[in-house]
């Protein structure tokens, strides 16, 4: 009976398991990728998977990407789900990016800066004319590549801080009292602090941030960015447990950060100063990390006071809406059956569809009588 | 059980932490309140948050009936099930009577539920006033002021509309006389059933971060008007597997020249009246 037929079970749930399975090998006589392959050579895969999957491992980060098919969203996800079980053992101490060993480092504001500007590895000023020498594959190796041009030991100066000691820039205020808040423990309440945020933001999804960014670009919620700042390098990790009693460094990350010196504010008591937006992430993630800070200035309007008429500048809208689990989860539940509720709304359709006929032809006896 | 996971999933923390929102929100009935959700191996918006205080709330000697749609055989609760029966190894069933945890997505059983069931529901979105107003700060203080005017005109504004309110699932419910509550996406045929239930009925919401409840034998009245009561759905004809008149039917398309039939959609209820009608041919049979 069509009735059965309709209603899945287990039986159907197994055989998409095992299909599934399937389609993510493809045809056997292509190698199987690696784990190494997949860090490697789509290592910005693996940066962003690890940047909105909230955890940084590169080794599970790839496995997520191999067992999602590439999907990323979905790999995210199968890391989200695997981290919500690990313990949280400590707190580490704040980052210091100042000290990173930058591989990457520019300013659009300034032609020259102390520790100089270093381009990197980048897609910028690559034509992108596709390369077909690299559709053959066991191609030669590339040729020699210059050093990377790592900074050196000595610390590299922000930009930023050079503008804040005239105080052309709103200065940060530390909180270093306030215990940092976890997204992954305490559900998000309003108005949500800064670094709640920028927590949000961070594990925010990069196209959702990018479209917002862009949007203030163009005018909703305008508020007239510069790139200050962009360095991506290692950093150190420190956490200082208590029982020790003295900071220990348990290893390097790879981070991204931006900063953007925006739109001043000033007035009669106040002198003129221009303000910030601040974006990092896990990795090397250029787009997401600049797109990140032009939405944490959007969110700032509230407390420079100014107006908040755009998308990007509406705390609510942009902090329930960034996480690519949760929106892609919601979303995709449309597939399961909603025969029920679809039920009685034909039921409710249906009667005022009748309800009104009655009438109609109710007036019509009356006109004709 | 699986190897490298606690019982049920969740770290007895996080247990701890959901039972605690649990008995908050068994304290004020029909109050959302906030919790710590976790992400879960399943999405979000397929029942993470029931999902999570099933876990939380389940003992291995528990016996658990997860229903979609009203029926165990539907992909996702067969999906819920064996989450749990891998993940906690306890025992399932599809009988109403014998669950002493039913996990429900969009229905209420036909069965009466009895004292010490409870009934944990997947809520998609818990803020009854959120089609009314997006922003969560807003409505937290409509909830404070118990400001529910903007739901009786959208109701009354339905009856100038159409005739009638126009809402035909999810409909909205004051609980205890003070919190107005989503009931979750249930058709309003089951509402009735909610009111002074002698089960306790859970509410989960993972993705919107919520846990409310209606504690047993507690009020729950559908939101009406003097004039326009609130009804409950009808249909014209009877299930066409066991001639029930009494329960909710789905439309089953069977042809493409408009053909139909309509069937229960809890399907305990359905087969358990199906086996009982063969039983009583049996007896009668000489």
């Amino acid at each position: 009976m069509a009735y059965v037929a309709v209603k899945g079970g287990e039986k159907a749930i197994d055989a998409a398991h095992r299909l599934l399975a399937k389609e993510r090998r493809g045809d056997t006589s292509v190698p199987e990728i690696t784990l190494e392959q997949i860090s490697q050579q789509l290592a910005l895969s693996v940066d962003r998977v690890m940047t909105e999957g909230s955890i940084y491992d590169r080794d599970l980060a790839a496995l997520a990407i191999k067992q999602a098919r590439g999907d990323l969203v979905e790999a995210i996800f199968l890391l989200r789900a695997y981290r919500a079980t690990l313990p949280r053992l400590a707190e580490s101490e704040p980052i210091e990016t100042t000290h990173m060993r930058a591989r990457r480092r520019i300013s659009a504001i300034f032609k020259d800066v102390p520790g100089g500007q270093m381009l990197g590895g980048t897609f910028d000023y690559t034509h992108r004319l596709l390369d077909f020498s690299l559709a053959a594959s066991g191609a030669a190796a590339p040729d020699a590549a210059p050093d990377t041009g790592v900074s050196g030991d000595e610390t590299l100066p922000r930009i930023l801080g050079i503008m804040g000691n005239e105080g052309l820039i709103q200065p940060e205020r530390l909180d270093t009292d306030a215990a940092p808040p976890d997204l992954t423990r305490e559900p998000l309440e309003f108005p949500a602090s800064r670094a709640t945020r920028l927590q949000n933001l961070a594990r925010g999804d990069e196209g959702f941030l990018l479209a917002l960014g862009y949007s203030t670009q163009r005018g909703y919620g305008r508020n007239h960015p510069f790139a200050g700042e962009i360095r991506i390098g290692e950093v150190e990790v420190v956490i200082e447990p208590s029982e020790l009693g003295f900071p220990i460094s348990i290893g390097d990350i790879t981070v991204t950060e931006c900063e953007t010196v925006n739109q001043f504010t000033g007035s009669k008591s106040e002198p003129a100063q221009f303000t910030r937006g601040y974006g990092l992430t896990f990795g090397e993630a250029e787009r997401k990390a600049m797109a990140m800070a032009l939405v944490d200035r959007a969110l700032r309007a509230p407390d420079l006071g100014e107006d908040v008429s755009a998308p990007a500048q509406d705390e609510e809208f942009v902090l329930y809406h960034s996480d690519n689990v949760e929106a892609s989860g919601f979303v995709q539940h449309l597939k399961l059956p909603h025969y029920v509720d679809f039920q009685s709304e034909l039921n409710i359709v249906r009667k005022i569809r009748a309800d009104m006929q009655t009438d109609q032809t109710a007036e019509r006896e009356e006109v004709l009588a | 059980m699986i190897d490298g996971y606690n019982f049920a999933y969740l770290d007895e923390q996080t247990k701890r932490m959901i039972r605690r929102a649990i008995l908050k929100a068994v304290a004020i009935p029909g109050y959302q309140v906030p919790f710590g959700s976790r992400e879960m191996p399943l999405p979000y918006g397929w029942g993470t948050g029931g999902i999570q205080v099933t876990a939380s709330i389940i003992g291995s000697d528990d016996v658990l009936k997860v229903i979609d749609q009203g029926a165990d055989d539907t992909t996702n609760a067969v999906s819920i099930r064996r989450f749990f029966a891998r993940t906690a190894n306890v025992a399932t069933t599809t009988r109403t009577a014998e669950a002493t945890i039913i996990q429900t997505r969009h229905r209420i059983p036909e069965t009466q539920l009895n004292a010490g069931q409870i009934i944990v529901f997947q809520v998609p979105i818990p803020e009854p006033l959120r089609w009314l107003e997006p922003r969560e700060s807003e409505t937290r203080q409509m909830h404070a002021y118990a400001d529910y005017a903007v739901m009786h005109v959208k109701l009354y504004e339905d009856i100038a509309r159409y005739g009638h309110i126009a809402t035909s699932y999810d409909y909205p419910v004051i609980v205890n006389g003070r919190y107005l509550m989503r009931p979750s996406p249930i058709p309003k045929f089951d509402n009735p059933k909610m009111d002074m239930n002698p089960a306790l009925m859970l509410f989960g919401a993972g993705r919107e971060k919520r846990i409310y409840a209606v504690p047993p034998y507690t009020s729950v009245k559908s939101l009406d008007f003097e004039d326009h009561p609130f009804a409950i759905e009808k249909w014209d004809t009877s299930c066409a597997l066991c001639g029930a008149t009494d329960s909710f039917l789905d439309e089953v398309i069977i042809d493409d020249h408009g053909g139909k039939m309509f069937v229960c959609s809890d399907s305990d209820h359905c087969a358990t009246r199906c086996d009982q009608d063969e039983h009583n041919t049996q007896e009668t049979a000489p």
